[in-house]
């Protein structure tokens, strides 16, 4: 059953070295203030899953900002120029990641799945160390489920129970996200009674969701 | 032909291989443009990969959504009949081949219709984003792009030297000066730009074309024949 929290109770027990996955593509559907209050903390050594690595001083990129990230799992990691260096002294692990690839990876680890074959990045840098399957005369990698200790979600609405639903493009990685990891935290702009949200329209259900926290400071994109 | 004209002219001829009703994504940069020089009567469906059908037109100023952003991250609007999903239906689309052409940019593409188009040795890592996905599961993958470097060395070329983005997935390649089809047997010249020859063409190519037998026909710039 989804709780009704403060940013800085929601993360209370996230310490150093967790894996945390946050929703999110180019800063649009990022849990802003989950990431400000996990900066506030302090933790370290994070494991991060996420489309991109958001931007300077916006988003996630906020938290290579503060030297918190040890590894991360990202298809794009072209917004914050940090990447470059951090990769050549390997100061931040980068394990990229095609989109479609990480998606499915972190669907299959919320559906129960050990992993997905996928054709994508057969012959390519992204094949490398990785199992290759032949079914019906074509190759797929087999890529493994991947899940977190923690998922920061971004969602428009919740309802008490936490039921969730998105808002145009701001749905993206959230939706997957909210089924991959043991402990999942929606930032919200608005909590709604129960039943103002149409079963029928709920995308997240709210089974999935242990906090619901309202964004206090409502950041756009370039906020 | 300045720059511009250039990327018009690519544009507008890649428009021309869109069918009515066609789930098309547009890749950032000039393929983007390509949405702009529709022929007239043919309408298609824009997918956009941050989990999105129906891309419309830039938003007036100050009417930009705060949610809504194509993938390069510009701020769009979304059609009346247009759809929102996750990433991971978003890529079933892709990969599932629900996206009948995909129009993508190139560093190197390559006689055996290998790309590489994310990724330079010795240059700043940005990651593949979307692209490996896109090009591995769209229907039809076009090439749309300026034929040779800014030095004047070929894009096209017998193999390419830097990391792949996708194996054997090229189908057209249309530039300032050629479209030229991926085949079995080789890279078929079929069209030339305006203000080219054929003779330019082949110096400008680091692969081996195989020429029509008749004339060539040209496209242009200007919507006119």
């Amino acid at each position: 059953m989804a709780e009704i929290c403060t940013v800085k109770e929601a993360v209370r027990n996230i310490s150093d070295g967790m894996s945390i996955m946050i929703g999110g593509f180019l800063n649009v559907g990022t849990p802003e203030n989950l990431i400000q209050a996990l900066v506030e903390k302090g933790v370290k050594d994070l494991t991060i899953i996420s489309n991109d690595t958001g931007f300077v001083g916006k988003g996630i990129g906020k938290l290579q900002d503060h030297k918190q990230i040890a590894k991360v799992y990202t298809s794009y990691v072209e917004g914050h120029p940090a990447y470059g260096q951090c990769m050549d002294s390997g100061e931040v692990e980068v394990i990229l990641v095609p989109q479609g690839t990480l998606a499915e990876q972190i669907r299959a680890a919320g559906a129960g799945l050990g992993g997905v074959l996928t054709p994508t990045g057969v012959g390519t840098v992204a094949a490398q160390g990785k199992q290759e399957v032949m079914i019906h005369d074509k190759t797929y990698l087999m890529e493994l489920a991947l899940s977190a200790d923690v998922a920061f979600i971004k969602a428009y609405q919740a309802d008490t129970s936490g039921n969730l639903v998105y808002r145009r493009c701001a749905r993206n990685f959230n939706p997957i996200m909210a089924t991959a990891a043991k402990l999942v935290i929606a930032e919200v702009e608005e909590i709604v009674p129960v039943g103002t949200i149409d079963p029928d329209h709920v995308i997240t259900p709210g089974i999935f969701v242990d906090f619901i926290v309202k964004g206090d400071i409502e950041y756009g994109r370039n906020g | 032909m300045a720059g511009m004209d250039k990327r018009i002219l690519v544009a507008r001829r890649v428009a021309q291989e869109l069918k009515d009703g066609e789930v098309v994504n547009l890749g950032i940069g000039l393929p983007t443009l390509v949405a702009n020089y529709l022929p007239q009567g043919i309408a298609i469906i824009l997918h956009s990969e941050n989990g999105f059908l129906g891309i419309g037109t830039e938003p007036e100023w100050g009417e930009e959504d705060k949610d809504l952003i194509n993938a390069g991250g510009k701020s769009v609007t979304i059609l009346p009949n247009g759809s929102c999903f996750d990433s991971a239906m978003s890529f079933s689309i892709i990969r599932g081949g629900h996206v009948d052409v995909t129009v993508l940019g190139a560093l190197e593409v390559d006689e055996k219709g290998n790309l590489a188009n994310w990724m330079v040795p010795g240059k700043k890592v940005t990651g593949m984003g979307g692209a490996m996905d896109l090009v591995t599961g769209a229907k039809k993958v076009i090439i749309a792009m300026e034929h040779v470097n800014k030095d004047g060395s070929p894009k096209i070329v017998k193999e390419c030297t830097i990391p792949l983005t996708a194996q054997g997935e090229v189908d057209l390649i249309v530039t300032d000066l050629a479209v030229i089809a991926v085949q079995s047997d080789g890279l078929h010249l079929l069209e030339i730009g305006e203000g080219t020859t054929v003779g330019e063409v082949v110096s400008s190519t680091g692969a081996s074309l195989i020429l029509p037998q008749d004339g060539i026909p040209v496209y242009r710039r200007e919507g006119s024949k």
